[in-house]
């Protein structure tokens, strides 16, 4: 079978982008490689290590396992969209402050990751570490190692991330 | 990967249509976190994917009793942290929350889940043997790297295990799955979604091909202390060895009533019957708790590299209907 391209329309960070794509292209090559966002980073390519990590329709989500073309009409941002012009996110300002990397691999998708764990915290979702589900859960540093680990770090700087997330969270 | 046609599917109807015209090499797309992944390592080769993530059921229904009717397209974090299901279906919510990462949890759909494929490594790797990819060429799982795999209701033909956190949660409730075929639709047990492998490993599920699962219903809530608890090599984001899902109600010292479903042991989220029927009007001491999971365990078949499942699975159910009777009494 021959290749087959559609044409899709994606707001990224927000610009609107008119592209065609090969169905097989994931969200995370099209950024990259069509977009020239080289930000989210390709760990895996298999959902096990977050570093892909954006944020599709304001919600946090591995790009490598989202095909571009599922996500036609879709709103993506990626680090390179998380500051206001010259001023960081809390996330970004508290990840400087905390020493909250190594190498850096990583930390794209660490930022889009903890700016998503805000926001899902922010509606009261609950986690694995939340003792009773029905309950209100509390940002601790449990509910933070928790919620993170989909986003792996080879360098081992956990301990300064659940700082900065914290200190993101206040 | 082999390239493919990308559809979206208007209606149920529509999404049939397409799947029947895709002459075999068609799948339905979820959220992708499987299938995507499984296209990547050419373990799935389809022509066509029609897209059902889209489709209008995204909602979750609850109903007057408590019952619930899920959308088959509702994201995994969405039911995880849907206000009712949390307070009167809160091992769902737990055994979602336990699965996965939150990203994944984000794109994953409820019908994704459910029909979501073994993580046998032999299963993932197209240059090894395996009777559920590649139907008669073998299953090296069993003299091999078996030990994440089943020692209930597996076969010499394939040992692999379910590894949905979801579905077990839903066994323990009764789950019941709403399937789109082309002459209506049918709803199915939950328990009998997925079949035993015996000599034709390559079909998980008693599903015929293009049928689409459109929701789950949950009957009314368990109103007893209920629990998801998973074991597995790290703290978090990875599969289960053994986990379980059970409820237990205590009244004057005796066990009432009880639920109990194992994961990460059988090709099927496992409901634990002969457990259930050892305990109900016994009393609720940690002696019939681990009585009881031995009864279930017996008809357990392991090899050499899982035989540690068996002790674990016992020991798992034993202590978590123990904590269970404590928050009972
Ligand atoms: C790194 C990683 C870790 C994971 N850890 C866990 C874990 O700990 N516990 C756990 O339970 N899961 C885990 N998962 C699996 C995850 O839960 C599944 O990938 C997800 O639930 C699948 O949902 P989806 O919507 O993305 O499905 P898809 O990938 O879109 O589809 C999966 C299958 O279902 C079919 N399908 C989808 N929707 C329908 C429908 N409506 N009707 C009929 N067929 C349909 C597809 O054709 C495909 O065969 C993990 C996954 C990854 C990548
Ligand atoms: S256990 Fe099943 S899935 Fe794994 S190699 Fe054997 S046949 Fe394949
Ligand atoms: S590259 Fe996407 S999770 Fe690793
Ligand atoms: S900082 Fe190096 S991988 Fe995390």
């Amino acid at each position: 079978m021959p290749t087959v391209r559609a044409d899709i329309t994606l707001t990224v960070n927000g610009s609107l982008r008119r592209l065609t794509v090969d169905t097989r292209t994931s969200l995370l090559d099209l950024l990259r490689e069509d977009l020239g966002l080289t930000g989210a980073k390709k760990g895996c390519d298999h959902g096990q290590c977050g570093a892909c990590t954006v944020l599709l329709d304001g919600r946090r989500a591995n790009a490598c396992l989202a095909l571009a073309v599922a996500n036609d009409g879709a709103d993506v941002v990626t680090v390179e969209g998380l500051a206001d012009g010259e001023r960081l996110s809390p996330v970004q300002e508290a990840f400087l402050e905390k020493d909250a990397y190594q190498c850096g691999y990583c930390t794209p998708g660490q930022l889009c990751s903890a700016t998503g764990v805000l926001r899902e915290a922010a509606h009261g979702w609950p986690s694995a570490a939340t003792g009773d589900v029905a309950a209100e859960p509390e940002l601790d540093d449990d509910e933070i190692r928790e919620r993170m680990s989909g986003n792996l770090c080879r360098c081992g700087a956990y301990v300064n991330i659940v700082a900065a997330v914290r200190e993101a969270a206040r | 990967m082999r390239p493919f046609a990308y559809e979206r599917a208007a209606t149920a109807e529509d999404a049939l249509r397409r799947h029947a015209a895709g002459d075999g090499a068609v799948a339905y797309l979820g959220g992708g976190t499987n299938l995507v992944d499984l296209m990547r390592l050419g373990v799935a080769m389809p022509a066509r994917l029609v897209d059902v993530a889209r489709l209008p059921y995204d909602r979750i229904e609850h109903r007057a009793d408590g019952g619930l009717v899920i959308g088959a397209a509702v994201r995994n974090s969405d039911l995880a942290a849907d206000l009712g299901v949390r307070a009167d279906h809160p091992l769902l919510s737990q055994a979602l929350l336990s699965g996965a990462s939150g990203q994944i949890r984000n794109q994953a759909t409820v019908g994704g889940n459910l029909l979501q494929r073994t993580r046998c490594p032999y299963f993932q790797d197209i240059s090894k043997a395996c009777n559920k990819r590649d139907p008669g060429s073998g299953c090296p799982a069993i003299e091999g790297d078996h030990e994440n795999l089943a020692i209930l209701d597996h076969s010499p033909e394939c040992v692999a295990t379910h590894p949905s956190d979801m579905a077990v949660a839903l066994a323990a409730l009764d789950a019941r799955v709403r399937v789109r075929q082309p002459d209506g639709e049918d709803v199915v047990p939950l328990e009998r979604l997925y079949r035993s492998p015996g000599d034709d490993p390559s079909r998980d599920t008693t599903l015929a091909p293009g049928d689409l699962i459109t929701g789950v219903e949950v009957p009314a809530p368990l109103r007893m202390p209920a629990r998801y608890r998973k074991v597995r090599e790290r703290a978090s984001f990875a599969f289960a060895l053994v986990s379980v899902a059970a409820a237990l109600d205590v009244s004057g010292g005796s066990v009432r009533d009880c639920r109990i479903a194992l994961g990460g042991v059988a090709p099927r989220p496992w409901r634990a019957h002969r457990a259930e029927d050892a305990l109900r009007g016994r009393p609720a001491t940690p002696g019939s708790f681990r009585a009881a999971a031995e009864a279930e365990l017996a008809a357990a078949d392991p090899l050499p590299g899982n035989a540690y499942k068996v002790p674990l699975a016992v020991n798992l159910v034993a202590a978590v209907l123990t904590d269970l009777a404590g928050e009972a009494s």
